[in-house]
């Protein structure tokens, strides 16, 4: 039996965004022969449209390569492609858990970013061998020599053991197959155990039903397998099992050391969890791998069809999505501005981004987003602690004892020179400075505690303006403290506007409430009435603009017959009227609903 | 097909100045230049229209400035033209004049070959309002032409007065529309500046140095446009435009009527079934294309059902005639009310439109947003599916 064991290395790489990833991984799969030059789409791994377009990567891959090396031997490779941001680190872990080997790759250029610490660090904590890779070393701004250096000085890696390479330009990759045979130990575990695979993502697909990515610790697998999820006791007779070659090729069997999938007529994404242990259900393993932890949103807002109709249709689009993304929640919920509608929860702000994009493009329907919250937890007057997750339902002030909002810590990295402008931004936004950690000459890591919620409004974007995008950040959420927060509601004509309210700090309530008004009236086309915008907290009017009426558009004569200019302005001034949603009697274009997020500092 | 056809527009894309809101396409006047560009447009012309086209209604050449055109060239285009088009069947033949532009040589020319109307740009009676929006002639020029107009008796002259123009007082409007009834023509048309891209103006409105009237001040000129126009037996016909009976403008008239139409000469538009054409814009890539094959054509749209019903409704309504519902029907074959019935019911109760004996009107306060109507009436592919 042991004869029949291959030649295996399972590796994935480890990238900051716009480190070369994805292309790197397409230069392995080309070299390998995989896939053919002719079939070869940029970036193939990328497989939706979102993430070729914004250059992430959001669903993992893993995919199978025979590589054929210098020593002679045939070796199987299995490749398995890791989300590079934040919001998504639960994923990477999962998936560096299905390895024996990372390779690292660094830009030249721009040397190691906070981002990318974090993933080899949960590398280094998954033991994994790491294969140090300097990429982009044909741009003219390569420095390789300090990037080595800041692999001995920041990962303790030696320097010397970087290949030197350019994915675009295809040099290094034949000694980056090599190092994986040398390096990459083969996977440890024995066929004849009972099953252990690791489950370290799923996808629905609406013929097979959930295909569970897989790899096998101890033991194997095949069809007709009766098989049972450790962590729920939920059992399965196994459909297909097989490898991606990149794409899905059946198999009769997953061993050791295979990484791959299977279907087993399982209906929902929720019924099996990332990071849960498979095993045979005639036969079971005596303990789980390693356990998985279940993800919890930490942002929420609500999601409205602009034209109610698509209520229907908006939720069949949750549903799609969720079979695909168990981290996605959502329950109805209804506004009295927007009608029906789903609070929705999500790991992060660019998962948020993400699914909204998902659902506008691929489901076409018109959305809008209200401004994302946190959860905040509520002590009331009468005793009772209450989770609030949107700000319009916010008990009364009178009835509030004490409001806690999350912190996060947030790790700042930053050459020195900005180190001034990333502590006021900080400070600004309520943070508590922790730490601040010389990495080299040059770099600095900056730790705050700072509230979620103002990481949500425009953290990112002030710390990119303000370091020049030299700035990477990363967070995790460390628990509740309280604060002085209230509820400022929205007024448009009179009427208060439930999905415009918000929770602000005490001490920023007027600033904000003024550049609030301001913002609404520059976002609210005017109307044939004239429209007060009000702020509130509670009862009393804190800041007020006025939206003029209009009372007469452009009665421009008809140049020379142009007709079809005409006609065209009518269609896209009917067009951008599509992204307005009637809240009473106004008209309010969907950007409003985030107008909270827009507004400017100073 | 060809003999559906009843209107010309010809363009001669050539000025002695630059008007600071002009975006219509336009080049200082070079002798060289504009004898090549004639040369380019007859053969355009002629290739389109085979041999003489006895069906024509109505001629219009705009500009530009057509009279910018030396006296040689100007012949020369106006013998082409009454040799190619059946003058006799032709009922109206405007072209457009600037004051001070014109001498009695080029009065006399146009009025042996035809013309009928002139289009009058006369803009503001204002000499300081007039150097700032760049015209180069003065008040004074405008009297002089009137005066050659009538010594070379042309009747039907329609003065184009622009209002709501910088630095423009209410007060000032009004006196520039007395002066401009004093010349007691027959026909005004009138528009408000808008600020277009690509023009003095607008380079001057982005940068906050443009000081114009706030939008009261423009309703209020609109609204003494109108009701002096009334006192002077000088009836509204269309948003824009004032005549007294039997002089309303043919031309135009047949395009708001929907109807189809020539465009000849660097972008130029013109409507023919079912496509509606737009001409090269730069002169050198027009002559060279009109030379080579008579089709300097920059981009040609489709106009399918949907695009006829929403032209229909937007050209029909600028009318003050208004949108008949039973020559809707019989054009189309089935009712407005089909398509369009929530809308009508919407800006009736919102006081923008009203019906009267089967027809769809604007109302005053319609007529200030008649985009916001027409916006309405656009089509979703969807809707058409309830006709059928």
């Amino acid at each position: 039996m042991g004869s029949k064991r291959r030649k295996v290395r399972n590796f994935s790489i480890i990238a900051h965004i716009d480190h070369g990833k994805s292309t790197l991984a397409d230069r392995i799969l080309e070299n390998t022969q995989t896939v053919s030059k002719r079939e070869m789409k940029e970036q193939l791994l990328d497989g939706m449209d979102l993430e070729r377009e914004r250059g992430i990567t959001i669903k993992l891959n893993a995919v199978q390569l025979k590589y054929l090396s210098k020593n002679g031997e045939e070796y199987i490779f299995h490749l398995i492609d890791t989300p590079g941001h934040v919001d998504f680190t639960y994923e990477v872990s999962r998936s560096l858990a299905a390895c024996e080997g990372a390779i690292l790759v660094v830009d030249a250029a721009q040397g190691i970013e906070a981002q990318t610490l974090a993933n080899v660090y949960l590398a280094m904590e998954n033991d994994l061998e790491i294969i140090p890779v300097i990429n982009k070393i044909d741009l003219p701004s390569a420095d390789p020599d300090r990037v080595k250096q800041e692999l001995e000085d920041v990962l303790g890696i030696d320097g010397d053991d970087a290949i030197l390479a350019s994915a675009k330009a295809n040099i290094g990759i034949e000694d980056i197959l090599e190092r994986i045979v040398e390096v990459v130990p083969e996977p440890a575990g024995d066929e004849n155990e009972p099953l252990k695979a690791l489950i370290f993502d799923s996808l629905y697909d609406s013929y097979r039903g959930v295909i569970a990515y897989v790899c096998i610790k101890e033991g194997s697998i095949k069809v007709g397998d009766k098989i049972k999820m450790m962590a729920t006791d939920k059992e399965y007779e196994v459909n297909e099992v097989g490898v991606f070659t990149p794409k899905a090729t059946s198999r009769d069997e997953l061993t050791v050391g295979d990484v791959g999938f299977i279907t087993a007529s399982i209906k929902s994404v929720g019924d099996i969890h990332v990071g849960d242990t498979i095993t045979n259900a005639n036969r079971p393993a005596e303990e789980a791998l390693p356990g998985y932890r279940r993800l919890n949103p930490m942002v929420y807002c609500g999601l409205y069809p602009v034209d109610s109709n698509d209520y229907n249709d908006l939720r069949e689009a949750l549903e799609r999505l969720e079979l695909n993304d168990s981290s996605l929640q959502y329950e109805p919920e209804t506004s009295q501005a927007l009608g029906f509608g789903f609070r929705c929860g999500f790991l992060g702000l660019l998962h948020m981004e993400i699914i909204q994009e998902r659902i506008e493009r691929e489901f076409n329907i018109n959305l809008i987003t209200t401004a994302p919250s946190v959860i905040f937890e509520v002590e009331k007057t009468d005793g009772e602690t209450i989770s609030v997750d949107n700000p319009s339902e916010m008990p009364d002030p009178q009835k509030i004892q004490e409001i806690s909002e999350p912190y996060v810590k947030a790790t700042i990295m930053v050459p020195n020179d900005y180190v001034g402008a990333v502590m006021e931004i900080s400070q600004k936004k309520r943070g508590n400075f922790i730490d601040m950690q010389y990495l080299d000459d040059i770099r600095v890591n900056v730790i705050y505690h700072i509230p979620l919620s103002e990481i949500v409004y425009d953290f990112f974007d002030q710390l990119k303006s303000q370091t020049k995008g030299y700035a990477s950040f990363d967070y995790e959420l460390i628990g509740y403290q309280p604060s002085k927060l209230v509820k400022m509601d929205i007024l448009l004509n009179g009427d208060t506007i439930d999905a415009l309210s918000f929770i602000v700090h005490h001490d920023f309530a007027y600033t904000r409430g003024k550049q609030i008004v301001d913002k609404l009236k520059e976002l609210i086309p005017r109307q044939q009435f004239e429209v007060p915008v009000q702020a509130a907290i509670g009862n009393k009017i804190i800041a007020r603009s006025t939206i003029k009426a209009v009372r007469k558009d452009v009665t421009a004569k008809l140049y020379g017959g142009d007709i079809s200019r005409k006609r065209k302005l009518l269609e896209k001034q009917k067009e951008g009227k599509k992204r307005m949603k009637m809240v009473g009697s106004v008209e309010v274009p969907q950007e409003a609903f985030m107008a909270v997020l827009e507004m400017g500092e100073d | 097909m060809e003999q559906e056809v009843q209107s010309v527009y010809i363009h001669i894309p050539f000025c002695t100045q630059i008007c600071h809101y002009c975006d219509f396409v336009k080049f200082f006047y070079n002798e060289k230049l504009a004898t090549e560009y004639i040369d380019a447009l007859i053969n355009e012309i002629n290739m389109n229209i085979k041999g003489k086209y006895n069906n024509v209604r109505t001629l219009y050449i705009g500009g530009g400035t057509p009279t910018a055109l030396n006296y040689k060239q100007l012949k020369f285009l106006l013998e082409f033209l009454n040799k190619k088009f059946d003058m006799d069947s032709c009922e109206e033949f405007t072209i457009e004049v600037n004051p001070g532009d014109i001498d009695q040589e080029k009065a006399k020319l146009l009025k042996e070959n035809g013309v009928s109307r002139i289009s009058f740009g006369v803009q503001v009676m204002d000499d300081q309002l007039l150097k700032e929006i760049g015209r180069v002639h003065r008040v004074k020029d405008v009297y002089k032409t009137v005066d050659l107009f009538r010594q070379y008796h042309f009747s039907n002259i329609s003065l184009d007065l622009m209002y709501a123009l910088p630095n423009q007082s209410v007060e000032q409007f009004q006196h520039s529309l007395d002066l401009a009834l004093q010349f007691d023509l027959p026909h005004y048309a009138t528009y408000g500046l808008q600020i277009e891209p690509k023009t003095v103006f607008y380079l001057k409105h982005k940068k906050g140095q443009l000081n114009r009237p706030t939008e009261e001040a423009e309703i209020e000129m609109y609204q003494i446009l109108r009701s002096t126009m009334n006192g002077n037996g000088i009836h509204q016909y269309e948003i824009s435009n004032f005549a007294k009976p039997g002089f309303e403008s043919k031309h135009n008239l047949n395009y708001w009527s929907n109807d189809y139409y020539y465009g000849f000469g660097a972008g130029a538009h013109g409507y023919l079934p079912g496509r509606r054409i737009t001409n090269l814009r730069p002169l050198p890539a027009y002559v060279k294309k009109a030379m080579k094959d008579g089709h300097p054509i920059l981009e040609e749209e489709r106009i399918t059902l949907k695009e006829n019903i929403e032209e229909e409704i937007f050209l029909g309504l600028r009318r003050m005639e208004g949108l008949s519902k039973k020559q809707f029907q019989a054009k189309f074959g089935f009712t407005l009310d089909l398509l369009f019935k929530e809308q009508i019911k919407k800006f009736i109760k919102m006081d923008l439109l009203y019906v009267n004996n089967e027809t769809l009107y604007l109302t005053e306060s319609g007529l200030l947003l008649a985009n916001k109507v027409f916006e309405e009436f656009m089509l979703e592919d969807s809707d058409l599916q309830r006709i059928y």
